[in-house]
């Protein structure tokens, strides 16, 4: 293992991450004594329009994946519109990869409580909803833990800290769903419907919970609020790029020294998140990689100094998503592992339209025709195929997450294909194999 | 809407065990708006029963004067929502692609021929309930096995996860990795219901791994920090903070008391600790 050289150590930026380091950071007075609940009462002594204005100064991009400006969003809720208007974080958790949310939670709870206070207060709500995925049991625990410590010290409830501002915030479980990460999917499943997505216009900022005024952010986002409130918008715009400001907590897994999170200025490269990795595994050699997720089109071994911020990584041809880097080697086959990937997806296709619905089910087989020696050249023609025609025709990003790694293996390792289909590799899925597929 | 509410004679039964956690789930959404209630409702199902059950389907729909159907639509659609019953403990393996290039699949394979059971399936002493589970969000722990969804094997192995299932089947609980101190399956639905978890140091369970702390870690040990955090930063302002255009609109409540926050009653936890 190779130690991190000290101008890669510089790009370190804990801030989000930091009170991890504190083991009773989820307990209320630890959090207090850490700068917590002090952005609270900043936030409350100034007019709301100011803070979606610091917001927006801060140039704070949502941390779920599109990248959409927060402050943005918190301006398209229409005011003085007569309705109640509603915050819903988004903490489903479950792109593959993805790992940022959940230690968040888990570790620093409150953080996300005090976010969510602030940006409820920012859009005039009274009532906020943490959607945290139900596998989440620990997270959820503390969460929930923290939730009632913030009621009963005044931060949650009526008159917050005698600003005349009133808070409800409900942590609610779901029930096992991929797609209820998709904002929409996950607006229906909190009305208690299946999670499907919705056709939008209308957005939730016009119409979203409840067919009210709703802001849907993603955990690290509203996380990221109360650092914002404090240290003000040229702090934060002092750390990233000059259009992904501020820090990303970088997932990162697989043929890899040191897995882990890694909180980061936006912008470093692969190559240098390696290095403070400790390295690739002993005896592995990068091959390919996900930047944000496995719903990102992949990104090989050329691909290590792409700027990892919103624009570098589109300009790579991929998508920044939830910085969740799952690394593979020269010892991993990509045309299983984008069958396994592929598995997921037909498993939590919501089913709504056709070509995601049935467009997974058939590549699924296809590939494991491919694997099992019996795929054919016309095989790697129906895929892509298959993929052109998910792709761009689904409701949500399902479907095109699920076409986007048929994609860019047939692009980068269409030799891998052949060598199943010409013989050269041994048939990777048994009958045993198959049995346990879904 | 409770006093009126007439059970079915399927769901009456439940109902009696039922119906008081039923409406405490009811009062954290809107009036008019009990429906979004339906997911936490299914999970309290699952505490009495292990899965949901014609009868559980009936509760939910009766109290929210849904039909069976529309129930029936929801728990279908989501995987936690069990459709036969199940063991004391699920224990789910990660076979999602990276867990699975780093052994899920072996660790998979193993329990089921250790156990003798597939997919959602339990075994003959009712104490296992055998899942391959997709992405668990823990992919820096690549692979992770789960017992009733708290993380339990880091870095699994074939061997370490049939350690765990025999342990499991003798009756004994072994510490999750990451997880609060494990209890039944039908005890965790009644915190995935909303409920706290009320047993005696299960919140403070669940140390950070290494992993989880590796950046933050490495940059403390290097004297790395973000300068120039100064948290009276002023909030530049153009208003007064406090005019009628800074108001909420409510939606018509109920409204959350301080003493019942997510259902929970006043001399919780929270009292304990302040105490300590």
């Amino acid at each position: 293992m190779t130690q991190p050289r000290r101008e890669v150590l510089q790009k370190l930026t804990p801030v989000l991450t930091k009170r991890w380091l504190s083991p009773d950071a989820w307990k209320i007075d630890t959090y207090e004594r850490l700068d917590g609940y002090a952005a609270v009462r900043k936030a409350l002594d100034v007019h709301p329009d100011d803070l979606i204005q610091l917001i927006k100064d801060s140039g704070l991009r949502g941390r779920g994946g599109a990248g959409f400006p927060t402050g943005l969003k918190w301006g398209f809720i229409p005011q003085g519109d007569g309705k109640p208007h509603y915050l819903v974080i988004n903490a489903d958790e479950g792109e593959p990869g993805t790992c940022k949310d959940l230690p968040l939670m888990t570790y620093d709870p409150h953080s996300l409580v005090e976010g969510a206070i602030i940006a409820s207060y920012a859009i005039r709500a009274s009532r906020a909803f943490i959607y945290i995925r139900g596998e989440a049991v620990h997270a959820a625990r503390r969460l929930r833990h923290a939730v009632q410590e913030a009621y009963a010290k005044g931060y949650l409830g009526e008159n917050i800290l005698g600003s005349g501002f009133d808070l409800d915030l409900v942590v609610h479980s779901g029930a096992g769903a991929y797609i209820c990460g998709e904002e929409t999917a996950l607006l229906d499943s909190l009305e208690g419907f299946r999670g499907q997505p919705r056709l939008r216009p209308p957005f939730p900022a016009i119409a979203g919970l409840y067919a009210s005024p709703t802001v849907v952010n993603n955990v690290g986002t509203i996380a990221s609020v109360p650092y914002i409130v404090l240290g003000g918008a040229d702090w934060w715009k002092s750390m990233g790029t000059e259009k992904s400001s501020g820090p990303m907590i970088y997932s990162l897994s697989g043929r890899i020294a040191n897995p882990g999170q890694y909180e980061c200025g936006l912008g470093i490269t692969l190559r240098e998140l390696i290095e403070l990795a400790g390295g690739m595994t002993p005896g592995h050699n990068l091959k390919f990689w996900t930047p944000g997720g496995s719903s990102t089109p992949l990104l090989t071994a050329d691909h290590m100094d792409t700027p990892m911020d919103f624009e570098g990584v589109a300009a790579a041809g991929s998508i920044l998503g939830t910085t969740a880097m799952q690394i593979f080697s020269d010892q991993d086959c990509p045309v299983y592992a984008t069958w396994r990937w592929l598995e997921f997806y037909h498993h939590e296709s919501c089913g709504k339209c056709t070509p995601c619905r049935e467009g997974n089910y058939w590549m699924v087989r296809t590939y494991r025709r491919i694997l099992s020696g019996q795929g054919t050249h016309q095989d790697l023609d129906t895929l892509q195929d298959t993929a052109d025609n998910i792709f761009g025709r689904s409701f949500c990003g399902l479907g095109d997450g699920a076409a986007t790694p048929v994609m860019s293996t047939l692009k980068f390792f269409r030799q891998d294909y052949l060598d199943y289909i010409e013989g050269r590799t041994a048939p990777r899925l048994s009958e045993k194999t198959l049995v346990g597929a879904h | 809407m409770s006093e009126t509410v007439e059970f079915s004679p399927a769901a009456a039964p439940l109902a009696e065990k039922l119906l008081e956690p039923a409406l405490e789930i009811l009062a954290r959404y809107p009036i008019g708006r009990e429906r979004s209630a339906l997911l936490p409702l299914l999970h309290l199902v699952q505490t009495e029963e292990g899965f949901v059950s014609p009868q559980g389907v009936a509760f939910c729909a009766d109290l929210l004067g849904i039909t069976k159907a529309q129930v029936g639509a929801v728990a279908t659609f989501y995987t936690m929502y069990k459709r036969r019953p199940t063991g004391e403990y699920l224990v789910s393996v990660c076979t999602n692609t990276l867990c699975n290039i780093m052994g899920g699949q072996e660790v998979y394979d193993g329990l089921v021929e250790h156990l003798g059971v597939g997919h959602d399936e339990t075994t003959a002493d009712g104490k296992i309930t055998l899942e391959h589970a997709e992405c668990l969000a823990a992919c820096d722990y690549a692979p992770v096995v789960t017992v009733n969804y708290d993380f339990a094997v880091d870095n699994v192995t074939p061997s370490a996860a049939v350690d765990l299932v025999e342990h499991l089947r003798k009756g004994e609980r072994p510490m999750p990795a990451r997880g609060a101190r494990i209890c039944s399956l039908k005890e965790m639905q009644h915190q995935l219901a909303g409920f706290a978890d009320e047993r005696d140091g299960a919140v403070a369970d669940g140390p950070a791994g290494a992993p989880t702390l590796r950046g933050v870690t490495l940059a403390q040990e290097h004297g790395v920090a973000v300068a120039n955090f100064a948290i009276d930063t002023p909030i530049p302002t153009t208003k007064p903070a406090r005019d009628e255009s800074a108001k909420a609109v409510k939606d018509p409540g109920p409204r959350t008391t301080k003493a019942s926050a997510n259902g929970k009653v006043a001399g919780s936890s929270v009292g304990n600790e302040e105490k300590k």
